[in-house]
């Protein structure tokens, strides 16, 4: 582990100018994730900010009737915040799913977002990894790679990203808040996080100095009946090897609108717009819930180790819909 | 702490609490990190990044020249051993690496942060050769042992299996196989090393400090009265901590460079993952023949594993085959293949436990191929003597166990049929499955008593408790042995000052251990009477046993699973298990719960779970944390059914109890394979039973 120096900025815009200056520094907000890898050699940056006490941490009524979340608002409080509870519950579901009661007290929502990959190859400092060390190679693609990507990976990286929250948010058509050197933008969340490409080295879209400060929830009646599925091979404290989010609107008996998001398939949370385009005007049966997942699932492309993800996909997607259309 | 009762006679067999307990929760029994030490220094190790070759070259002035350095000790430096014939513990000796991870040299620093950054400013260039790390099972470098562990016969052939097996009604003929595991007891392996005037303390997390020392000695060519290891308090082993590992030289070696200043070194866990031994995979052949009523006719068990080039370690896996089952025939053979890797050590019931997966998985097919319920073929297949040695058993309860617990499970209205029953979207099944346990009596143990006045008496015996309860159970033997309640026991283990103690391994360390102290309490009497002076003291021998030579020994159990597996999605969860045992006489009830439940989690645990990936590119475990390299949680362990038989064996030693430290694993996990077979008709023979395996 590199030594760094640590300041805790005064305000956001002094957190941003303070990584300006810093070319190696990074924004410390939980350190869940961070401190794990700067003991491991993988992040060595020269400075530490925190921005923990900077920007929210808590849960507001934007004037649209949607929700906005502070960055700092951390992961277990999130979870059981009512609002969340009842108009988006697959974002509970998510949280709650993911890591442990200790983790998600000490996690943020904005550090949730910027998790890194669990690619063990790319935790581990004696072998080749593009994402950490551009152009030395994948060791993942021939070697094991059961937790890895089935859509939209490259010959240059099958990292997959871990978040459970982030895919729930996806679904949830999500907007992220940033502040950086020229202010604020604020983007679809879809707009985030990236496929690897030929930079695998770059998980988001995010330039260095921008700081999330805080993610909004459009306001969304679909989302009221929306849920939140992993798999994964222990009861709790597992990432996913699939998991799916989605929300579902029934008329009738037919699908008026639906979302759907995958987790642990691919680089980044996966939204599965061709299902979803498939459904709507459907009738909501487990034969379009399934034929629709294989819409989405007709482009991937298993791994030695990972086939089964293509149908794990597919039978939870059918069957968190299929819940959904039952719970209504 | 609970009450207890203070008439005396009666300690064997309490429930009593753990009296270490308190210190434990508070926070103020001392592991081996933490025992208080004047000044010390601290140790991170420079690992291999090759898996085989040479060190040609290192260079560590960026290291050197970071404020808090101490010194880099590597073979261009290191002292020299005075025996070397140990090759796992002979390390910084040559330039020569053996196994990816193997220790090439360590930073010793003023903290630890300035120990770890230095080490990994430290270059090191290589002569890289060719390795080989993955055991395959076509290999044809294959070699039969001389003999295996804990020196059982590597072969062994009654009767014509061959002959056997062609004539008989039915047959099977299956490959199981169970895949890399690391121990991985949560305190990771730790030493605090001090050289003084040539005397060496270690302060040691081990399963046998008399081991140790005794190993240390010979390696650095010591007295052994020179080397003092303490280990009052041990954060587990299962087995890992039994033999002494690399890691306690380094830590010794580079103390001895800076003689004076105690040196810490404590691994971090991606570091268990090498060097501190593993279970070596299996690939394991099982034939079985039966007759038209599914008598055995024929058993062959053939097992191929690995083991390390620098060093063998062959395990016993087929040796539960030879003696659990009636057959007119058997044969059981092991092969390994020595491979670039470090070297393969015990692991909780190393031989039994990935051994009776196979067998146990195997019966169930077989009772099934011949349309008999898995306990009646279990039954059917009892064995009069024991078929290794010839002798009758001491005592033999299985048949007992599986009755109980088909009583206490609710096995009696079982429809046999596979993938039959659904609960919403939960496919359920039950499985069962046998387990055994040699009782093994390691020579040499002694035990002091020596009155200390106002009634109390000091019980002194280097024993290791690695978290199994021996502080407490040896409290309550000794209280039975001397004559007086436990209050009036002073109990010192877990230091070379105190007399020899065999290393807490093969469930062998109370019995032995309790021997040595009824023998001490029977001597003392007969020398001191019962109104002893103070300082009367004496000090014995955990004796022979004759009835050895009468008798073959083993404890027995049965277990039974409930397994639910999501029709979706293939997770499989198991709500409740139930472990039967019969296993002599329990000296602490509430100690022995925690050590079947321990065992079966085990067993639950290497059925679904536990999985080292060896990366043959690279050589070396890839998922080596606790992130990738599952255990179960708190939530994968449902209910646990434990109990036991009233068990008197007047033979195996004076407490009439057999050792269950390990019985608990043997077996567990093929009650776990078979029940996810009778609740999804998709038998998964290779460990461990993932979702991806089932998923079809």
């Amino acid at each position: 582990m590199k030594p760094y120096s640590y300041q805790r900025a005064e305000d956001v815009d002094g957190a941003v100018a303070a990584l300006v200056e810093q070319p190696n520094a990074k924004f410390l907000a939980g350190g869940t994730n961070l401190v794990d890898l700067m003991k491991l050699g993988v992040e060595e940056p020269d400075a530490l900010v925190d921005v923990r006490r900077l920007t929210s941490d808590h849960v507001e009524d934007l004037d649209d009737g949607g929700l906005r979340i502070g960055a700092a608002v951390p992961n277990s409080v999130l979870a059981a915040d009512r609002k969340i509870r009842t108009r988006y519950p697959a974002l509970s579901q998510a949280l709650l799913a993911g890591a442990s009661g200790q983790l998600r007290n000490l996690a943020t929502t904005g550090g949730n977002l910027l998790q890194r990959t669990r690619c063990v190859y790319w935790q581990d400092v004696t072998t080749p990894c593009n994402k950490r060390e551009p152009g030395s190679g994948c060791s993942a693609i021939e070697g094991h790679n059961k937790n890895h990507a089935i859509l939209g990976a490259s010959e240059h990286c099958v990292a997959t990203h871990p978040s459970d929250m982030a895919v729930a948010m996806y679904a949830l058509d999500a907007f992220v808040v940033v502040h950086g050197p020229d202010g604020e933008r604020r983007f679809p969340i879809e707009e985030l996080h990236r496929l690897p490409g030929d930079e695998p080295q770059r998980d988001t879209t995010l330039e260095h100095g921008e700081l999330i400060t805080a993610v909004d929830l459009p306001p969304l009646d679909l989302a009221a009946n929306s849920k939140y599925r992993k798999v994964r091979e222990r009861a709790s404290y597992a990432f996913a090897l699939v998991s799916v989010a989605a929300a579902l609107d029934v008329e009738d008996g037919v699908v008026r609108d639906v979302r759907i998001a995958l987790g642990g398939v691919a680089h980044k949370p996966w939204r599965a717009t061709k299902a979803e385009e498939a459904l709507r005007g459907e009738p909501a049966n487990e034969a379009n819930f399934h034929a629709a997942a294989d819409i989405e699932l007709e482009d991937a492309q298993p791994l030695r180790d990972n086939a089964f993800k293509i149908p794990l996909a597919r039978n939870i997607i059918a069957r968190t819909l299929l819940d959904l259309s039952e719970e209504r | 702490m609970s009450t207890t009762t203070r008439t005396t006679g009666g300690a064997i067999g309490a429930s009593l609490d753990r009296i270490d307990g308190p210190q434990k929760v508070t926070g103020t029994a001392p592991y081996a990190y933490e025992h208080h030490v004047d000044n010390p220094l601290y140790l991170f190790p420079i690992r291999s990044e090759i898996a085989r070759g040479r060190v040609t070259g290192i260079d560590a002035s960026a290291a050197e020249a970071l404020p808090g350095m101490v010194t880099v000790i590597t073979h261009e430096n290191a002292p020299q051993l005075a025996d070397t014939s140990d090759r796992e513990l002979a390390i910084l000796q040559s330039d020569e690496v053996a196994f990816r991870g193997q220790y090439i040299g360590a930073v010793i620093a003023e903290t630890f942060e300035v120990a770890r950054h230095a080490a990994g400013l430290v270059e090191v260039s290589y002569d890289e050769e060719p390795h080989e790390a993955e055991l395959r099972e076509n290999d044809s470098d294959l070699y039969t042992p001389e003999q295996l562990n804990a020196g059982f016969p590597t072969d062994t052939e009654e009767g014509d299996v061959d002959e056997a097996f062609s004539s008989a009604a039915v047959t099977l003929d299956e490959r199981y196989t169970t895949p890399m595991e690391h121990n991985n007891p949560m305190e990771p392996h730790t030493t605090i090393a001090l050289w003084e005037t040539g005397n060496l303390t270690l302060y040691e997390s081990t399963q046998g400090a008399h081991p140790v020392q005794r190993t240390v000695a010979q390696v650095f060519g010591l007295d052994r009265n020179r080397v003092r290891v303490v280990a009052p308090y041990v954060g587990g082993g299962f087995g890992s901590k039994g033999l002494p590992h690399a890691n306690t030289i380094l830590a010794a070696l580079a103390a001895r460079m800076i003689e004076g200043r105690p040196v810490k070194f404590a691994l971090t866990r991606q570091q268990m993952f090498t060097g501190v031994g593993y279970r070596t995979p299996t690939i394991q052949r099982i034939q079985l023949g039966a007759d038209e009523e599914g008598h055995l006719t024929a058993i062959d068990h053939d097992v191929i594993e690995q083991t390390s080039k620098i060093k063998e370690f062959a395990e016993q896996t087929a040796v539960a085959t030879r003696s659990l089952y009636a057959t007119q025939s058997r044969r059981t053979t092991h092969r390994l293949a020595a491979l670039d890797v470090p070297v393969p050590s015990w692991m909780r019931a190393p031989g039994e436990a990935p051994g009776m997966y196979a067998l146990e998985a195997a019966m169930d097919e077989m009772a099934i191929a011949c349309n008999l319920d898995p306990i009646e073929f279990r039954i059917r297949n009892e064995p009069e003597i024991d078929a290794e040695t010839g002798l009758p058993y001491s005592s033999r309860n299985l048949v007992a166990c599986l009755r109980e617990g088909a009583k206490r499970f609710g096995w009696k209205d079982r429809d046999p049929s596979p993938r039959a029953r659904q609960e919403g979207r939960w496919l359920v099944g039950t499985g069962v499955a046998s387990s055994t346990y040699p009782v093994f009596r390691l020579p040499g143990s002694r035990a002091t008593i020596r009155y200390e006045g106002d009634g109390r008496y000091a019980v002194e015996i280097g024993a290791a408790d690695i978290g199994t309860g021996a502080w407490t159970a040896l409290i309550q033997i000794s209280a039975d042995a001397i004559g007086v309640s436990i209050e009036d026991i002073n109990l010192r283990i877990g230091d070379t000052t105190f007399p020899f103690a065999s290393v807490a391994g093969g469930s062998s360390g109370i019995t032995v251990w309790g021997s040595a102290i009824f023998e001490a309490a029977r001597v003392f009497r007969e020398r001191h009477g019962e109104n002893p002076s103070e300082g009367d003291e004496v000090q014995a021998r955990t004796p022979d046993n004759p009835e050895t030579e009468n008798y073959a020994m083993h404890a027995f159990g049965a277990y039974f699973v409930e397994a639910r597996v999501d029709v979706d999605t293939c997770e499989v969860r198991v709500p409740r298990m139930a472990g039967v045992f019969a296993v002599g006489r329990i000296i602490n009830a509430k100690t022995a719960r925690s050590q079947f439940i321990g065992g079966m989690t085990m067993g639950l645990s290497m059925a679904l779970h536990e999985e080292s990936l060896v990366d043959g590119r690279f050589g070396h475990v890839v998922n080596h944390d606790f992130a990738e390299y599952h255990i179960p949680t708190n939530a994968d362990v449902g209910t646990m059914d434990i109990s036991w038989i009233d068990e008197d064996d007047p033979y195996v030693n004076p407490m009439g109890s057999k050792g269950i430290g390990e019985i608990g694993i043997v077996g567990s996990a093929a009650a776990v394979a078979n029940a996810v077979h009778h609740a999804t008709g998709v038998r998964v023979r290779d460990l461990p039973i993932t979702p991806d395996k089932l998923l079809r």
